[in-house]
């Protein structure tokens, strides 16, 4: 159990060199308030540990828990179709409480996208079958939930801070990937946020 | 303001289930979304998931019952019948159900407590009162086709279940509907 079934390939989105140590990745859901939190701290993760890790992101939208998921996938999709998955990620994961189509076309527009393919793209769904492939093999690698990290392709789980996805990673890469400047805004700024670990 | 306190940690796993090839011990629970009791007769000749989760309400048990729920369709393919058991009662199973549209039926082993957890050897008697986090798949004669008890803390994921019903069926998995692949442009340089 619980490891990944599909190696990181050129399907994915990915950003960081691909020969970095160490490969990041993340099955997220752009509604679920724990993949928001995860994502601030990914953030802190990132401005410390540099290109030595590179982030992955695939699509794992519960969409009986959050109704707006899948078309919040849709949508990044379909930014990263003009070049601009990443920055369309970001924004829905600082607007995790406004992911309705009005909106979604907002962050399109703001992203300077062609809102013609934009839209078409959404109405044609086009992007589904991708999003859906990445669920189902989610499923088949043990991923149990959003959001669940893998490292090098082994299923990480403990807690998602960034000292606790850091601390993982030196185990798996050793001391080449020691951050640099250590992690920024540390205890205030960001919610804590761990995987329960003692509870049922 | 009074707090109250969470309940006590429970960890790892106290009770190991039973191995695949036993009879599997019939359920004769009360069920969500009216009441009806479920028996193990009563879906004879279909494959069988039992989700054994701690406690309704409690975020590992959230996580794992959404997950399935999700999968519902998943499963289906393989003609499975799904239902989560804990030791709650009906109305917590209700309510949690409500809550997280959970379409699976919720079996309430909550009187007399915990004797089908007892009987699939899942019951954590000593330290706090409910059942293990496990899982069963049970062939469509009523045999235990596969099992899996996870630390009560991890929530185990579907692969092993998907697996089992694959091996079961000697169906493979069918991925939903596809409409054409489209090609994605290559990954973006880091900004």
């Amino acid at each position: 159990m619980s490891r990944l079934r599909r190696n990181v390939d050129a399907n994915d989105w990915a950003k960081g060199p691909a020969d970095a140590p160490v490969t990041l990745l993340e099955y997220g859901d752009f509604e679920c308030p724990f993949c928001g939190r995860a994502f601030w701290e990914l953030k802190r993760l990132e401005s410390a540990v540099g290109d030595r890790v590179r982030f992955v992101f695939r699509h794992f939208p519960l969409t009986q828990l959050h109704p707006h998921a899948l078309l919040a996938a849709e949508a990044a999709e379909a930014a990263g179709a003009q070049g601009k998955f990443w920055e369309m990620h970001d924004v829905l994961f600082q607007n995790q409480q406004n992911l309705e189509a009005p909106a979604l076309l907002t962050y399109a527009a703001d992203l300077g996208l062609d809102m013609g393919r934009f839209t078409r793209d959404l109405q044609e769904h086009r992007s589904l079958p991708q999003i859906q492939r990445d669920f189902i093999e989610g499923v088949r690698s043990g991923v149990n939930g959003t959001p669940t990290f893998f490292i090098n392709g082994e299923r990480h789980n403990g807690a998602y801070t960034a000292e606790a996805l850091l601390a993982a990673i030196e185990r798996r890469a050793g001391p080449d990937i020691e951050p640099m400047t250590g992690l920024p805004w540390e205890g205030d700024r960001v919610p804590r946020m761990g995987r329960p670990q003692s509870h049922m | 303001m009074v707090t109250l306190a969470p309940p006590p940690p429970a960890s790892g796993i106290r009770s190991r289930g039973l191995p695949p090839g036993t009879r599997a011990p019939d359920l004769g629970l009360p069920a969500t979304p009216d009441g009806r009791r479920i028996t193990l007769a009563d879906v004879k000749g279909s494959p069988v998931v039992l989700i054994f989760y701690p406690g309704d309400f409690t975020p590992v048990c959230t996580n794992e019952l959404g997950l399935f729920n999700e999968l519902m369709p998943v499963l289906g393919q393989f003609g499975a019948k799904v239902f989560g058991i804990s030791c709650d009662s009906l109305w917590s199973h209700i309510a949690f159900a409500k809550e997280l549209h959970i379409q699976i039926p919720l079996l309430s082993d909550f009187h007399p407590k915990g004797e089908v957890s007892r009987r699939y050897n899942v019951y954590r008697e000593e330290d706090v009162g409910i059942c293990e986090r496990a899982l069963y798949v049970i062939d469509g004669k009523g045999v235990i086709y596969w099992s899996y008890v996870s630390p009560i803390e991890l929530n185990p994921g579907a692969d092993g279940v998907i697996d089992a019903l694959e091996r079961l069926t000697g169906k493979q998995m069918e991925f939903p509907t596809f409409q054409p692949q489209q090609q994605r442009p290559q990954p973006e340089a880091r900004t």
